[in-house]
């Protein structure tokens, strides 16, 4: 059951910002809802004031500069990141994971921000975005501060949001010349949660051959989403031959720090790790292999 | 707790209604309006028996409190036919047998709905996808499948029977 609570619907930023700042002792904002009244429903959260932000619709929007790349509004919903012809052509990689994210009717009412703000270590777009190099805007009353997806995410459904602060937007600066980005989940039923998943950003040097840079990026293997950072530096400036996928996908499994829960055993999670990394690093390195061509 | 006012429009008909803002879409609509096409199964956002189309979008009814719903168009079930003239899929439903025990029947209608106004003419694979949340205890997935490809090859448009 449903505890009950007052009701204050938000317009606009401002208002938002507002309300949060006046009912700060106790309160909760919801978006979508489609995670938070689970939680509600199970009783685990009972806020006294919820804010409801789903109608800001100056937080509804994906737009994207040459320069600056796409900025997503906390708001915009997983089916418009999905659906848009913009995205597509920029960022392909983020309507094949919004694809696999859900049901429809899950990515019809819940947005980017309260995806991200959930902060479950086995969501999608959290490993997306930090292998896009991304980072997001805040706001509280007093101040509006940039952070780097990775240093957004803590621990379970925890994030660096202080009270009083809402998530604004999420920046993806523009993909580089000779890089490809891919992302995977491995899981037992179609677009449930992933058991693993891995998102890899590859560059390749003007050579098209060795690696420039990598991003790579573990999801559910650990309290939040982690790069896989040792991983990275063994690629950077290697070859891509089929001892060094190897060597990735070892050196990703030891760097994970996955638990056992009913979906699967630790052992079994960095097994996953290291087939998922070896699979994604050889996909990116040909898909930005074929950018030099 | 204060109830508030609801102001929404569902199968093309205007209700003003007062409600705890804790209340869920499917409550309203079940227990105040007394549409109890809209079908309760899990409750927990993962089952969609409960699927509504809310302002052309369809939406778990039981993961949508009402009150933001409020301004909203909503059609259920109900609100498919109308009078006693079924719509397409529902014809196409009753004719290949595309349910068992009923329960997952209205979700599903709802589901193929809106996947056909985005997209008449899906292959099996999108139309797979666009029920896709959409569980059947009963498993007749095959026949709910057969119903909505059998939509989209014509055989119910107006006149063909
Ligand atoms: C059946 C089911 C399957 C799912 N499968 C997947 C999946 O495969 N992959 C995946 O990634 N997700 C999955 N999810 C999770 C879901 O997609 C997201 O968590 C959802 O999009 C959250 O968005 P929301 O707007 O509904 O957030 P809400 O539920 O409204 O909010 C979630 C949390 O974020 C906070 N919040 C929301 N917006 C803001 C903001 N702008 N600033 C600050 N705090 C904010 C809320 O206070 C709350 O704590 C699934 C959910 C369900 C119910
Ligand atoms: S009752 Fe709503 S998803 Fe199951
Ligand atoms: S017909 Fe029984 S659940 Fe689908």
């Amino acid at each position: 059951m449903i505890r009950d609570f007052i009701y204050l619907k938000a317009n606009t930023v401002e208002e938002a910002l507002d309300l949060i700042d006046q009912h700060k002792e106790d309160y909760k904002v919801i978006c979508g809802g489609q995670s938070l009244l689970i939680l509600m429903r199970q009783g685990l959260v009972a806020p006294e004031h919820l804010i409801d932000i789903k109608s800001v619709e100056e937080l509804n929007y994906i737009q994207f500069d040459e320069k600056e790349g796409l900025r997503i509004g906390a708001t915009t919903t997983h089916r418009t990141v999905e659906l848009s012809p913009l995205v597509l052509e920029k960022f392909p990689v983020l309507v094949h994971m919004e694809e696999n994210l859900a049901s429809i009717q899950t990515r019809n009412w819940g947005t980017i921000g309260g995806n991200l703000c959930h902060g479950d270590p086995a969501g999608d777009p959290g490993p997306v975005f930090m292998a896009l190099n991304g980072a997001v805007k805040i706001a509280s009353k007093q101040k509006t501060r940039t952070l780097t997806l990775d240093e957004f995410f803590i621990d379970y459904f925890e994030t660096v949001l202080e009270e009083g602060e809402i998530l604004l937007e999420v920046r993806l600066p523009p993909i580089p010349p000779r890089t490809a980005v891919v992302y995977e989940k491995f899981n037992i039923i179609k677009n449930d949660q992933g058991i693993i998943s891995v998102a890899a950003s590859i560059t390749l040097n003007n050579d098209g051959l060795s690696c420039n840079d990598a991003r790579i990026v573990i999801g559910a293997a650990a309290p939040a989403p982690i790069r896989a950072k040792e991983t990275e530096k063994l690629l950077i400036g290697e070859k891509i031959s089929k001892g060094l996928l190897e060597k990735a996908g070892e050196k990703a499994s030891e760097e994970a720090d996955p638990v056992a829960d009913i979906h699967a055993s630790e052992e079994y999670r960095r097994h996953l790790v290291g087939v998922l990394i070896k699979k994604m690093v050889e996909k990116a390195w040909e898909q930005a292999k074929a950018q030099v061509k | 707790m204060e109830k508030q006012v609801l102001r929404i429009t569902v199968n093309s008909e205007y209700h003003e209604l007062y409600i705890k803002p804790k209340r869920l879409l499917v409550e309203v609509l079940r227990d105040e309006l007394g549409l109890t096409g809209t079908k309760k199964g899990c409750n927990t956002g993962a089952c969609h028996a409960c699927t509504v189309i809310l302002n052309g979008k369809t939406v778990k009814s039981c993961s949508v409190l009402a009150i933001q719903a409020d301004g909203g168009e909503i059609k259920t079930v109900e609100g498919l036919a109308s009078g006693a003239e079924l719509t397409p899929l529902q014809k196409s439903f009753l004719d290949h047998g595309a349910y068992q025990c009923g329960f997952c029947t209205s979700g599903m209608l709802l589901s193929a709905t809106a996947l056909l106004a985005e997209n008449s003419k899906p292959t099996v694979e999108q139309i797979k996808e666009g029920i896709h949340g959409n569980l059947c205890r009963c498993t007749g997935y095959n026949s709910i499948i057969r119903a909505v490809k059998a939509v989209t090859e014509g055989k119910y448009e107006e006149g063909s029977q």
